[in-house]
């Protein structure tokens, strides 16, 4: 592969070992998210971090000029204040419940996603017949079943877990089938020419062929199933509540700081699902340019 | 029957590879594509027969074919009078067009894969001494996308040659690769054949390689690929560039020339 212009070459979804060379990011630019590890001079680094504080107390001058009601919005230094006075006994057992939704969902339903795709992109017609209940399953918003589930499954955590299983699995589903449908002829008919067998041509050839969209599908999964997680919460919360029935809870007693630490914490767990699969992608897939 | 179209058959030395009436039909949606037509060669043991022909004349079908990579519509390859009925892996190795390394695995890695598909032990001395042969030494940590095409293209010999296989069949494996590499290739392959003798069936659209290279060079036909015509190639050997240049092998590639653009419409001789 010849230089390309930084400038011309296409976004397709992709990691690498070095940044300042290749490519920077996935499917979306991101980067900015990330930045703070690539960034290696110290300007660099002191730039982002006086941005970051110019922010936080511009904001908080701002509202103290405006004199404007904590009520209406909160003070950035009454934030981080709750955050740290109250982590422990107030958002972290929501916090768990929350990641214990997300992460059983995401295992049960990313797992069935996976197989599914193998399924489904070696049986053209099994393909054909579930075609149209995927497309179903992945426009519908997954949240709109929590109440039903609720009525059907109970107060535990288990409606919620479902519903992220539904969100996130099929996101799982199409990415994964995408990368098992890439096949190269010539590198499965090396493998044949070497007497492999359908399985070795699968581990070695069409697996590690579709890893880097298997990424992707975990990455984009884990974050519709964040999203339904939080939202399956606000709409009916299990009797441990989570970090979105705290968000409710908060909004309806007016109390800004607390919900202003609440939305810091999802947004915290938002950013550190992207980084951990970016950091997988860039271990894993950084031979795709 | 086949050896009436093979001129210089010595009888004594039984072919390594035979490829009998070999007829392949691809069969699409909208129509019936021949890609070879009752092609017939023999390969003789040791020998370096390159196989000409333009593009989509069925070169890469025939050698998938002796690969045991596809089945033919009709006729059949014979490997040491066995006929081939799928991938030979202990006697044959392939070698593709654009080096076909795999590029989430570094150069090394590669290299052993054929050991991992076939579990057997790894060869290092052997591969060593194929690597320093190669002048890869020093690049074995090297993925392919950092490495030049010339370089995968090494690799993917070395790989083959790890396996030490009988045959050697290659599929325009510099066809990618600019003219001094090229040349730089063709010379390396000639040092690694004259060291280990193996049976090498090269394909190429390449007149002037298919001399440089070759013992005999079979040209086919366009669309579906008949046999042409076998040339048999009397320079000595070792092969140097300077013979390129030469009159008699200038004389050879506009023969070859000749039949190619006709067709080998007049071309088949019959002994």
């Amino acid at each position: 592969m010849s230089e390309v212009p930084r400038e011309l070459r296409d976004d397709l979804p992709a990691f690498d070992k070095a940044p300042s060379s290749r490519r920077e990011h996935g499917p979306i630019d991101w980067t900015a998210l990330t930045a703070i590890q690539t960034a290696k001079t110290a300007l660099e680094i002191g730039t982002i971090v006086a941005l970051a504080l110019a922010v936080f107390f511009g904001i908080e001058a701002l509202l103290w000029v405006t004199r404007t009601p904590t009520y209406v919005f909160p003070r950035p230094i009454a934030v981080v204040k709750t955050f740290a006075s109250d982590f422990g006994g107030v958002y972290t057992p929501h916090f768990w419940v929350t990641m214990e939704e997300f992460l059983s969902g995401l295992a049960i339903g990313s797992t069935i996603g996976l197989i599914l795709a193998v399924v489904i992109t070696q049986k053209p017609f099994v393909e054909k017949v579930v075609a149209p209940y995927i497309i179903i399953m992945i426009t519908t918003p997954m949240v709109a079943l929590v109440p039903f589930l609720r009525l059907k499954l109970g107060f535990g955590l288990s409606p919620i877990i479902l519903a992220v299983a539904l969100a996130s699995g099929p996101m799982v589903l199409i990415n994964a089938a995408t990368g098992f449908r890439r096949t190269d002829l010539a590198k499965i008919a090396l493998a044949r020419s070497y007497g492999a067998s359908m399985l070795q041509i699968f581990l070695k050839i069409r697996f590690p062929l579709a890893l880097p969209m298997i990424i992707i599908g975990y990455m984009v999964g884990s974050i519709f199933g964040l999203l339904t997680a939080i939202s399956g919460e606000m709409v009916a919360a299990s009797e441990r509540g989570g970090l979105g029935h705290l968000l409710l809870y908060f909004a309806s007693l007016a109390r800004t700081a607390e919900f202003g630490a609440v939305i810091l914490i999802i947004a915290g767990l938002g950013v550190a699902i992207y980084v951990v699969f970016y950091s997988i992608g860039k271990r894993w897939t950084s031979w795709e340019t | 029957m086949v050896l009436s179209v093979d001129p210089g058959a010595r009888p004594e030395a039984a072919p390594k590879i035979r490829v009998v009436e070999a007829t392949k039909v691809y069969e699409t949606r909208a129509a019936r594509v021949p890609a070879l037509d009752r092609f017939s060669v023999d390969v003789r043991p040791g020998e370096f027969l390159c196989i000409l022909g333009p593009s989509g004349c069925g070169k890469t079908t025939l050698l998938w074919a002796m690969a045991g990579l596809h089945a033919l519509t009709s006729g059949q390859v014979l490997l040491d009078a066995e006929p081939v009925r799928g991938p030979r892996p202990r006697e044959i190795g392939l070698i593709f067009q654009e080096a076909n390394l795999l590029p989430w695995r570094n150069l090394l890695q590669n290299i052993v894969f054929p050991f991992e598909i076939k579990r057997t032990t790894v060869d290092w001395t052997r591969i060593r001494s194929l690597l320093d042969a190669t002048g890869l030494g020093g690049f074995e940590k090297g993925f392919p996308r950092e490495l030049s095409g010339g370089m995968q293209q090494r690799a993917s010999i070395v790989r083959a040659l790890a396996q030490d296989p009988s045959v050697l069949l290659m599929d325009e494996p510099f066809g990618a690769l600019d003219a001094f590499t090229r040349d730089e290739m063709n010379l390396l392959l000639l040092r690694l054949w004259s060291e280990s003798r193996k049976t090498v069936v090269f394909v190429t659209h390449n007149i002037a390689e298919a001399i440089f290279l070759a013992d005999r060079v079979v040209v086919m036909t366009p669309r579906p690929g008949r046999l042409a015509r076998i040339f048999d190639v009397g320079l000595p050997r070792p092969r140097k560039i300077e013979m390129t240049f030469e009159p008699g092998f200038i004389a050879l590639i506009q023969e070859i020339k000749a039949v190619v653009e006709s067709g080998g419409r007049h071309a088949v001789e019959v002994a």
